[in-house]
């Protein structure tokens, strides 16, 4: 299939490319690429040192191959690790610079990036392909001291920040696709708040993948630091092509005493066409550290595109009385495959973890819920409790549960409950009974089982992600 | 308003229906009885347009052939099925799922679809005159309901829908008198001369508060025999078996 009958495909209204001149680093995974991808981020030499020993780790390290779906080999050499919108080789100091055709496609994507539309208080970092193109709200938030900029603007203004942090909670060598971002990590978003701070507004990035043959590897480093809160969001889109793009991101948090972070992810990256050609392969590595007593991580993610998604947002509680927390849906429909779930990691004392799991499987494709809950033997009275879902349209889709629990301290308890459920001819009858057609039945339906997960998104967001179930599962009834 | 014409259903090579004739005029009340498995739920799932039935003969309501219409248009067109099962929807509040139903509805119709704080206001009106708690309407759709406040949920929907047709299947089953009356008290303050009623049931309690201008009695998949509603409290005495 061509990129042009793709685009034919209704189905994924994000579809489009924007045709813009970009700037690109040669092919190819070597040291050349790194020192380019280095050199035009005007990096000190302490970053391009930390990037080459990842690159020299990732030499001895194999891909991981364990998880249940399985995709065809990638050419390392032959992807591009740095794309970036030719207008801004000079990076625009404000939102005026900015190439009017990407302010365009972000206002395509609904994202608006023009402050004085103040849209219900959401400061928004956007990427586009390689760069964080825009961020908005910097002034009033500069105000309260917190700091929100693109990664590479904070490796430059905040070194001792980013020094002390990025790969704290994701190691250099820590597998294969989080040392391969830290070699060629391009951009992302950098947040951090002070103490006893509340955040005052939502957070948020948006990233979109242009660029063909192109590889986004973004980073995102987030410090809470005693005593605040941040609530921070993060969207993705990518246009239609017939190729497999990889995504291969890092986001770390970290949150001290007394600190909250709240991160939810709507994703919904091309997830290929009805026949399972093309979309992104979307292998992120995201990690929380609880550092601090009391602090709490709380992850929530919707994640509907992608033609493979394979993450574990997870939550390492290392201060006593720290919380962790992971809601997700997952949607796979189509030929679209998700390995996804969770970790937490029991270190302090009185820990807690909470994880609420919904997959959702339709047409072909197949879901897979894996988490681990380790309970360390020093981490006394703590608890957990999982609750993982699954929901069957049709019946040549899957969906699997595979927990991992190990539990190291006999003052601390586990609980586990998984149910599989396909979806019911009767409650459809019921809804079409009551003039709802098939799509708003399963719609309502779909969102009925969400809902645990759907009310922890912020407001704005909740109501996009309900529209965005029903869009990803259209035509899955028949 | 409807009209049957020797209908025939089968399913799963099982014969259900076999020549059922039926008609209903505005304002009128009808009421099936008839033994277990004598088809009275097929008829009311026929009806509504439930899938898995291979039908022969002719359903035309308010003049038009319902055929091979959904069973969403058919509800659209003014059809309702107060289930003898009402089915749970978790994660679904009771409120979404009646105003999305009333829009769905009203839309198909060509009316305005009404914003959330008019239709609250509605829902709650409906809710008062059935004596259901408006609390009620904020918890998940049928989940946790009793079977009687599962029965009183379909009836504040069919008053809330105002459909032309409403078919109750056995919502007299699992009921106390006390919900029965509500139910009863229900219909009877929704019934007017253009709307009108088909009532499946197995006793002639129903009857007692709801009153029938017409019962048949269903056997075989055929009815073989209608009479007014004396013929409730004859059955009462006698039974079905006295008929065949």
């Amino acid at each position: 299939m061509k990129t042009e009958d793709l685009k034919n495909n209704k189905e994924y209204k994000y579809g489009f490319t924007t045709d813009i001149e970009s700037f690109r680093a040669p092919k190819g995974l070597n040291e050349d690429t790194i020192k380019f991808i280095s050199k035009i981020k005007k990096e000190p030499k302490w970053m391009l040192d930390w990037r080459l020993k990842a690159y020299n780790r990732l030499k001895v390290l194999k891909e991981p191959n364990w998880q249940k779906p399985k995709y065809p080999k990638i050419n390392y050499q032959d992807l591009y690790y740095y794309s970036a919108p030719k207008s801004s080789s000079e990076k625009p100091k404000n939102l005026d610079e900015i190439d009017p055709k990407i302010l365009e496609t972000y206002k395509k994507l609904g994202i608006p990036l023009v402050e004085q539309k103040r849209l219900n208080g959401i400061a928004v970092d956007a990427v586009f392909d390689s760069v964080s193109v825009a961020t908005t709200f910097k002034g009033e938030l500069t105000k309260k001291g917190i700091i929100f900029c693109s990664i590479s603007e904070a490796i430059q203004k905040h070194p001792d920040l980013v020094k002390k942090y990025l790969g704290s909670v994701i190691p250099l060598s820590d597998h294969y696709f989080a040392t391969l971002n830290s070699a060629v990590f391009t951009d992302g978003s950098f947040v951090y708040i002070p103490p006893n701070t509340k955040c005052p507004m939502e957070l948020s990035t948006y990233f979109r993948i242009n660029a063909s043959e192109t590889g986004q590897f973004e980073r995102t480093l987030i410090i809470a630091d005693k005593g605040s809160y941040v609530s921070y969001l993060e969207g993705c889109t990518a246009p239609m092509r017939d190729e497999n793009q990889l995504h291969a991101a890092n986001v770390e948090l970290i949150a001290l005493d007394d600190a909250e972070i709240k991160y939810s992810t709507v994703q919904n990256w091309y997830p290929g066409d009805e026949k399972g050609v093309g979309g992104i392969y979307n292998f992120v590595t995201k990690r929380g550290a609880c550092r601090g007593k009391n602090s709490k991580i709380s992850w929530t993610q919707v994640e509907t595109g992608s033609a493979i998604t394979w993450k574990y947002p997870s939550c390492i509680l290392q201060g006593d009385n720290s919380v962790g927390e992971f809601y997700s849906i997952a949607i796979t429909n189509n030929f679209q495959k998700a390995d996804t779930g969770t970790k937490m990691i029991h270190l302090g004392k009185n820990t807690k973890s909470k994880i609420i799991s919904k997959g959702i499987s339709a047409g072909n494709a197949d879901n897979m819920y894996r988490g681990l809950v380790d309970i360390n033997s020093k981490a006394s009275n703590s608890r957990n409790y999982t609750q993982c879902d699954s929901l069957l349209m049709g019946n040549k889709c899957g969906a699997h549960t595979v927990p991992y629990i190990k539990n190291n301290n006999a003052t601390s308890t586990i609980e586990h409950e998984a149910t599989t459920t396909k979806i019911n001819e009767e409650q459809l009858y019921y809804c079409n009974q009551r003039g709802l057609d098939q799509e708003e039945a399963v719609s309502l339906i779909v969102n009925g089982f969400c809902k645990e997960v759907l009310q922890q998104l912020p407001m704005e967001f909740a109501v996009e992600a309900q529209k965005l179930v029903a869009i990803s599962l259209e035509g899955s009834v028949g | 308003m409807l009209n049957i014409k020797n209908l025939e259903a089968t399913i799963e090579n099982k014969h259900i229906l076999r020549g059922l004739n039926l008609e209903i005029k505005p304002g009128e009340v009808h009421a099936i009885m008839g033994p277990n498995g004598s088809g009275k739920s097929t008829l009311a799932n026929v009806l509504s347009g439930k899938n898995g039935y291979d039908i022969k003969g002719d359903i035309s309501f308010n003049g038009e052939n319902l055929g091979e219409l959904s069973t969403e248009v058919r509800a659209q067109k003014g059809i309702f099925l107060a289930f003898q099962y009402p089915l749970e929807i978790p994660g679904v509040n009771t409120n979404i799922f009646l105003k999305t139903s009333l829009n769905a509805i009203r839309k198909a119709k060509g009316e305005k679809e009404l914003d959330t704080l008019t239709f609250l206001k509605l829902i709650k009106e409906k809710a008062l005159e059935l004596g259901i708690d408006e609390k009620f309407l904020s918890r998940q759709l049928n989940v946790g309901f009793s079977g009687g406040e599962k029965k009183k949920n379909e009836i504040l929907q069919m008053k809330l829908l105002q459909p032309k047709l409403s078919i109750l299947d056995e919502t007299d089953s699992g009921l106390d008198i006390d919900a029965l009356r509500i139910v009863a008290d229900g219909v009877n303050s929704y019934k007017n001369k253009n709307n009108a009623f088909l009532i499946i049931t197995h006793y002639q309690r129903l009857l007692d508060y709801i009153k029938p201008d017409f019962i048949h009695v269903l056997s075989d998949g055929k009815i073989i025999k209608t009479g007014n509603a004396s013929l409730g409290i004859e059955l009462e005495k006698t039974g079905y078996s006295n008929l065949a």
